[in-house]
């Protein structure tokens, strides 16, 4: 008791040593910078409305930066416009715009390199090349920012929030728009990615790379190159998230390369090309999806091995599932398929015979891509028709022993 | 000419047979849209529809019809009417009346519940289709001489455009799998007019998607100016050579 009061006298005693420092036309501060060279740490610079045009603000001390009412900083289109180091550091409150491009570096709007504890919260960031990127940093926060790309190439966009070696992260509600891809991790391990919204990237919606132990839930990813890709990782829990209208010859919704022992339920594949690519992947199960109108619900390689599809919803797709060989190592149980045609004769809600969902044209498909001309003839409508009365070249053992007749409510 | 093709109008539209087909066309179009609640896959059905029945029953029609007129090609023929102008105006007759069934039967449902581009692209395939069919079926019922005889010559063609021609190509495609096939794919997408329609309707919807690489190189190809100009081209020529050599045929033919 004695040593909490202690605690709690010594933070009011810092609560008390703690200053503004104003900025601002008629403020003390004409500057940002001066500002900040003037705080010791735990002051607050609080920045008036206005437009600034500021490069390279350097920031090391831990301080917190304020904007009131959104001021503007404006990168003039060179270098970064806040360079971020050290421990204990919030900007939140800010419109950044026109940071600079270079082929060479990674400029962002806003760079944290070698930090702790850093909260980046409630800024709209216009035409940044990167938006946000964190480096070697720790226990970070960015929550409820606004970002919009430059809309150009793969080439010349940076990602909105980019994340490189950072461990215990949390983003959280920010909406990105236009970068390559929206939300960026490559070694991040023990990070949280929750209520995001990722919508037009012109790569993915959200990029894993080698970034283990990481969970994302309750993420919305519309209409990007693709939704989601998570690459080379272990570990990665997915719940909840959408992915929309994904649409384009490329295009997936989710896409799996090389992961394994992680989870994916409660999410919506809706009109994606390919819902769920899955490439090399091992020991993810997948349950309680709901996969609507997608062309493909879930393209699963012949490489991959030990993964489960169970209690998921399957409507309206072109093609159920997809895959390139005859080894099936995956289950696939107790799943609604609404092109399941078979019978209930005891009534316990499952059908009595087995489910195929690679149709034979599917298969067709994936050994001759050309024979596509063919989608939606008459002769393809037979031939499936004709494969699903006797099996003979799609995979025998790619089966659901025990499809459910009525569809779960998800 | 015009005279006599509105006398084989008149005939064709009496005979209740075109009215029934347009019903049937009315009927299902409408279940279509009304069944479902999104337009556009309504449209994916009626493609189907579009592709199977349209050039059946414009074949099998025109087929009988043309036997069924044969007294009256007779006695137009001791007039002073040219050949030509008999066998144009039978054609002319008969495709008017189905094309114009279609477009009561499947038109005006399209241009009510789903008026854009698809909708007026499945217009003008039906259309074409029509038209190209009942050439088809004109040639065959001047090349052969009995009824029996042209209503399977007729059938056996509708079977091979509708199902063996896509047959072929798929073996073709497998047969040469390892080399470049997506110009050749191209060509072999004009030479059954059905597959054209159904290639060129398709890209117009985003089914296209699933195509993946050869869509891409179709939609290049199709989605161009020029490419919807060659596919409305070769249809047209799909309707017109039959017919050509129906008329050169029939101009020789011992009656």
């Amino acid at each position: 008791m004695k040593r909490l009061s202690c605690i709690l006298l010594s933070l009011l005693c810092l609560q008390a040593h703690a200053h503004t420092l104003t900025v601002g036309k008629g403020q003390p501060f004409a500057t940002i910078r001066n500002a900040i060279a003037a705080a010791k740490p735990g002051d607050t610079v609080l920045v008036k409305k206005g437009t600034y045009y500021v490069n390279n603000i350097l920031v090391t001390k831990p301080i917190t930066l304020l904007g009131e009412n959104m001021p503007l900083l404006h990168g003039a289109d060179k270098y970064e416009i806040f360079t971020v180091s050290g421990n204990r550091i919030t900007i939140k409150g800010f419109q950044l715009t026109n940071s600079g491009y270079s082929a060479m570096n990674d400029y962002a709007a806003i760079k944290v390199v070698d930090a702790t504890n850093v909260v980046i919260e409630g800024n709209k960031i216009y035409r940044a090349y990167f938006g946000i990127h964190m480096a070697n940093a720790s226990n970070c926060t960015i929550r409820n920012n606004y970002l919009f790309g430059l809309t150009k190439t793969e080439q010349t966009t940076g990602n909105g929030i980019h994340l490189w070696k950072c461990n215990n992260m949390l983003v959280e509600k920010n909406e990105v728009h236009a970068h390559r891809d929206g939300i960026y991790f490559e070694f991040v391990t023990h990070s949280l990615v929750r209520n995001n919204y990722s919508e037009g990237n012109i790569r993915y919606g959200l990029h894993f790379m080698f970034s283990n132990d990481d969970q994302y839930f309750g993420n919305t990813f519309i209409n990007n190159g693709a939704g989601v890709a998570v690459m080379y990782s272990k570990k990665v829990m997915m719940h909840r998230n959408r992915f929309l209208n994904n649409w384009g010859p490329a295009a997936y919704g989710l896409l799996l390369k090389e992961i394994s022992d992680s989870k994916i339920e409660g999410n919506r594949f809706y009109k994606n090309t390919v819902g769920i690519q899955m490439e090399s992947t091992s020991r993810i199960a997948a349950s309680n999806n709901r996969f609507e109108e997608n062309g493909w619900a879930a393209k699963v390689a012949a490489s991959s091995m030990d993964n489960s599809f169970t209690n998921n919803n399957f409507q309206g797709n072109t093609f159920d599932i997809g895959t390139n060989g005859s080894v099936v190592l995956n289950t696939f149980n107790n799943n609604y398929w609404d092109k399941y045609e078979g019978y209930d004769r005891n009534k316990d809600g499952r059908g009595d015979v087995p489910y195929h969902p690679v149709s034979m044209y599917s298969t067709i498909i994936e050994s001759n891509p050309n024979t596509l001309m063919l989608l939606r003839s008459f002769m393809v409508a037979l031939l499936d028709k004709a494969e699903k009365a006797l099996p003979s070249l799609t995979p025998e053992n790619l089966k659901d022993d025990q499809p459910l007749l009525k569809a779960l409510k998800l | 000419m015009l005279k006599l093709s509105r006398y084989v109008l008149h005939d064709i539209v009496r005979s209740k047979v075109i009215l029934a087909y347009t019903l049937f066309l009315l009927t299902i179009s409408v279940t279509l849209f009304q069944m479902e609640d999104n337009p556009s896959k309504a449209l994916m059905s009626l493609l189907n529809i579009v592709l199977i029945v349209v050039p059946l029953v414009s074949m099998v029609f025109a087929t009988i019809h043309y036997y069924n007129s044969y007294e009256f090609i007779e006695l137009m023929l001791s007039q002073p009417v040219s050949r030509t102008r008999i066998l144009m105006s039978e054609y002319l007759g008969t495709a008017a009346s189905l094309s114009a069934s279609f477009l009561v039967g499947v038109g005006v449902p399209v241009l009510l519940f789903n008026l854009d581009e698809v909708g007026l692209a499945l217009i003008t395939t039906g259309t074409a289709l029509t038209f190209i069919f009942t050439s088809l079926a004109f040639y065959a019922s001047v090349l052969a001489r009995d009824k029996a005889r042209g209503i399977g010559v007729a059938l056996m063609l509708w079977f091979y455009f509708a199902l063996i021609y896509d047959g072929l190509v798929l073996t073709i495609l497998f047969a040469f799998s390892d080399y470049p096939l997506e110009q050749l794919t191209l060509a072999l997408s004009s030479l059954n007019p059905v597959d054209l329609g159904r290639i060129f309707l398709m890209l117009k919807m985003d089914v296209s998607a699933l195509m993946g690489y050869t869509g891409a190189t179709y939609k290049d190809f199709f989605g161009s100016s020029f490419g919807a100009l060659y596919s409305l081209g070769i249809l047209l020529l799909w309707a017109t050579i039959p017919l050509w050599l129906a008329v050169r045929s029939f101009n020789k033919k011992d009656l």
